[in-house]
């Protein structure tokens, strides 16, 4: 069985900061991601190669779908929202390799994204709208609601945290308790609903991430 | 029989999961028959349908993970008990 799932789980210091796994996990991930784009696009050619054209077919498929979603030229806000996608899709699928866990299983990482999103959603939105005209949207349609809408802006952003830390997280729990149970063949079929877990979680993700941003730049009215 | 702290957060805890699973259940299932029926009359407009209903479900979803978080600080994180 697995320990606290809500305490970090260190594995050493560095100076005065404790490192626990997740962020370990992380940082290989990032080089992991860095190394294989360097390699597909160190050499672009108009004539690609496989693994240019694996990558130009996985930006252009992200750009079209938040293009859909944000009714405006993608490309501004593809560098956010994609690398958000393609990193919680890795994060989340890595439990597939033997020992390693995902680390949107702990809450640091999650919150981490979150916390990322609420600042860019504000920040795009200013510098879309202006200011004046962006915490004008706060009042409407009646004063009264702003209170309501100051504490959705809060609530909404605790929630699309909580949500992928309890996904992953009930996952992991519910794999240790089968492999508890019954260790040989039985946990495999919930491993193969962890990866469409997985994918989809880092896709409701990375599409709220945007229907934030079209909101806030308002081009979108689903809230 | 007396209740401990520790027999009551579990109890808690069990409440907590089982009861909110049950609505979310329940919304997500008429939100699935309602997107199915839209599909199946407007075969066009599946990837609007699906997106919509993907992002839906999260939220719905939520208050069955809010149920969650809150049975394992019952049960890991417990305020009340030493």
């Amino acid at each position: 069985m697995e320990a606290n799932p809500l305490l970090p789980d260190i594995l050493f210091q560095l100076g005065p900061v404790p490192i626990s796994r997740p962020v370990v996990t992380t940082w290989g991930i990032v080089l992991l991601l860095v190394t294989v784009s360097w390699l597909g696009m160190r050499h672009a050619r108009i004539h690609a190669g496989a693994l240019q054209s694996i990558l130009e077919i996985v930006v252009e498929t992200i750009a079209s779908q938040i293009q859909e979603i944000i009714q405006r030229d993608p490309w501004r806000y593809l560098p956010l929202l994609g690398s958000l996608f393609i990193f919680l899709v890795v994060a989340n699928l890595s439990a597939i390799v033997p020992g390693m866990k995902p680390p949107t299983g702990h809450i640091e990482t999650p919150a981490a994204l979150a916390v990322i999103v609420f600042l860019s959603v504000h920040y795009l939105g200013i510098r879309t709208q202006g200011l004046v005209n962006y915490l004008r949207h706060y009042v409407r349609p009646s004063p009264f609601l702003l209170p309501l809408n100051v504490l959705s802006e809060l609530t909404r952003i605790f929630s699309l945290m909580i949500r992928l830390f309890g996904n992953m997280m009930s996952h992991e729990f519910v794999i240790a308790i089968v492999a508890f149970l019954a260790g040989l063949l039985l946990p495999i079929p919930f491993m193969l609903l962890g990866i469409l877990i997985g994918i989809i979680q880092a896709y409701i993700f990375t599409i709220l991430a945007a229907v934030f941003i079209g909101a806030a730049i308002g081009s979108v009215a689903i809230d | 029989m007396n209740l401990s702290i520790e027999m009551m957060s579990i109890l808690g805890a069990a409440i907590a999961v089982s009861f909110g699973a049950i609505g979310p259940a329940l919304g997500e299932g008429r939100a699935l028959a309602a997107a199915m029926d839209a599909i199946a009359r407007q075969p066009e407009s599946a990837g609007t349908i699906s997106r919509t209903l993907f992002v839906g479900l999260a939220m719905i979803e939520t208050m069955a993970i809010y149920c969650l978080v809150v049975a394992l600080l019952l049960l890991y994180a417990n305020p009340f008990v030493g």
